[in-house]
């Protein structure tokens, strides 16, 4: 009989730990099957954060190492600069990245340090169980927001992937969502757009997965999907906000 | 026979830390160090390694912590506020059994403190600094051949016990010309089957993490690591003895104070007083054997450049049974031989 269907090779047999409804494990897939067709699962090395894909490093069947919250970007830049016939990315949520780890991020961007990071943003943070976020909108109930974001109190949410394009430094920044299929389908795209740019050495490559969270959310997950849609994307416009290569021949 | 050159304490640690095999260096500029990463800046990319200046302290461990993990032998050096923000990475790196080399060019503090020669980050260095049960191995140079000498020792030891070196130096000593020689050091290679390298699909991945949700689990890996820290006190302590033979009274001091109550001994052995140093060399593991060593001292002065830190070790080192007294300035001061000398007086009478 044909197999019309398996588990990427990229990764292992551990079941994800993950919440029902989570879309950490498409994400988590996704980022498997561009390692299967670039075949580059024996040079990988990728860079778990802290968060609720902390636990990454048990998941991708590549050399793994488990950063510091928010250090992912330079423990990446550490092994790559080792390492440069590796491929090195970093897997980090919106409080990693775009909270403690800022510093970490735009330095590697305006560095164009040759990694891939793979920036997952559902507005939460998870792992802790449900506080305001870099990322939290305007308005949004959390843990610590517990009468809704007040951006008068603590200020804006942050758009990661437009300010990092103002940056002369990084070679691709593009923001995708996973909500529906077709997303999910241009989300793989980007993902190995940003895998193909650090294989080519072309530089800092950083692809913002607009994501959910249903448990922390106090949503259905199909209602989170559609918050995503609603709330989510309005903020957080997909698109493709910095590709030095835009237009080259392939 | 090696040339005799001329050179400041913190260039020998990074020509030193060269010739030991380092090529990765991750920095970030503050005083009195720089002047390593200013030599690793000019070196590096002439013999193809990697001199990177990172954003902060904290991505410059983190960078260590990567490049350690990749298998490489890899430095970083910074001076006492700078080492408060390593303080993270260093736990991390602990956690995860990788090796690397850390330099500590002290300076004053607490805070932003001031930029002269400071021991007070003793405590820091021998008993944590960042969070959990683990230890460094501590090595306190006291000249500018010893920069040299002790960093590629300090890399042997990391890579031997995959664990970090730290060369705890002060201000005068990284800043001081001396003239030194290299000797051809033998390096070891290590085997590093644990190191991210990539699998090339041929064995199961490589994880490195200090993540251990299962208790049971975490206590085990403290103990193993805790077994290792037993081999290491056991094997690798090191320190001079001077003037110790027939000594009644024994001065203890490292680094740059070592070399002032060398002076002061000598001035007390003028007028007849028994007197004689231990300089520990390994600060963790402290050398308790050299106080075992030392039954006819009837005191010990601690001298530090500081409020008296690693007094407490000599306190334990002679189980508290004999006066232990402290004589020290701090704050970037250092004591003179007269001083010292004063203590050894007072010490004498019991003072």
């Amino acid at each position: 009989m044909a197999v019309v269907f398996e588990k990427p090779k990229s990764l292992t047999d551990a079941p994800f730990h993950y919440c029902p409804g989570c879309p950490h494990g498409i994400i988590h897939r996704l980022v498997a099957e561009v390692m299967d067709e670039l075949g580059i699962e024996g040079k990988a090395i990728g860079v778990a954060p802290v968060g609720c894909a902390v636990m990454a490093y048990d998941y991708f069947s590549c050399d793994m190492i488990e950063a510091p919250h928010g250090r992912a970007p330079a423990v990446a830049t550490g092994i790559k600069r080792c390492r440069p016939d590796n491929v090195v990315f970093t897997y980090q949520g919106d409080g990693d990245l775009a909270s403690i780890g800022m510093a970490e991020t735009v330095h590697s961007a305006a560095r164009n340090e040759n990694i891939t990071v793979i920036f997952v943003n559902n507005a939460i943070y998870g792992m802790t169980g449900g506080q305001m976020a870099p990322t939290s909108l305007p308005g949004q109930v959390t843990q610590t927001s517990p009468y809704g974001r007040d951006v008068n109190h603590c200020g804006w949410p942050i758009r990661v992937s437009e300010m990092l394009a103002t940056l002369e430094g990084p070679e691709y920044v593009a923001r995708v969502a996973v909500n529906n299929v077709k997303n999910v389908k241009n989300a793989k795209k980007a993902i190995k757009k940003a895998f193909e740019n650090q294989i080519a050495g072309k530089g800092f490559s950083l692809v913002e997965v607009v994501s959910a969270c249903p448990t922390n959310w106090g949503m259905t997950p199909k209602a989170a999907l559609e918050w995503v849609e609603s709330d989510m994307l309005p903020y957080y416009p997909i698109g493709v906000y910095k590709d030095r290569s835009a237009g080259e021949d392939k | 026979m090696a040339e005799r050159i001329l050179m400041k304490g913190n260039e020998a640690i990074a020509e030193a830390a060269i010739r030991a095999g380092c090529r990765h260096y991750f920095g970030y500029p503050i005083t009195p160090q720089t002047e390593i990463a200013a030599y690793m800046a000019k070196k590096m990319p002439k013999i193809g390694g990697v001199f990177l200046q990172a954003e902060s302290e904290i991505a410059s461990i983190n960078m260590v912590y990567g490049a350690a993990a990749a298998g490489m032998r890899v430095m970083t050096s910074s001076s006492s506020p700078g080492i408060s923000l390593k303080a993270e990475g260093l736990s991390y790196i602990a956690g995860s059994d990788v090796p690397a080399l850390v330099v500590n060019v002290q300076r004053g503090g607490p805070g932003l403190g001031g930029i002269q020669p400071s021991q007070s980050d003793y405590f820091q260095a021998t008993k944590g600094g960042g969070h959990g049960d683990y230890r460094m191995i501590v090595l306190a140079p006291a000249s500018v051949q010893e920069m040299a000498s002790l960093t590629i020792k300090g890399f042997d030891l990391a890579d031997k016990y995959r664990m970090t070196s730290m060369i705890l130096a002060d201000g005068t000593i990284g800043q001081m010309m001396e003239p030194i020689t290299f000797e051809d050091a033998e390096i070891t290679t290590y085997e590093k089957p644990w190191a991210l390298t990539g699998t090339e699909c041929k064995r199961k991945h490589n994880v490195v993490n200090s993540l251990y949700l299962k208790p049971d689990e975490l206590e085990r890996k403290n103990f193993e690591r805790y077994e290792k820290y037993a081999e290491i006190e056991k094997n690798e302590a090191m320190w001079e003895d001077y003037m110790m033979d027939d000594a009644e009274i024994c001065v203890v001091a490292f680094g740059i104070a070592s070399r002032v109550a060398k002076n002061a001994v000598a001035m007390a052995r003028a007028e007849g007083i028994k007197v004689g140093l231990i300089r520990p060399i390994t600060l963790w593991p402290f050398p308790n054997a050299a106080f075992e060593a030392a039954d006819k001292a009837k005191a010990f002065i601690s001298v530090e450049l500081s409020m008296g830190q690693m007094i407490e070790d000599v306190k334990l080192a002679t189980k508290c049974q004999k006066p232990v007294y402290l004589c020290n300035r701090t704050g970037g001061m250092i004591p003179s031989p007269d001083e010292i000398l004063a203590s050894i007086r007072n010490a004498m009478k019991g003072e």
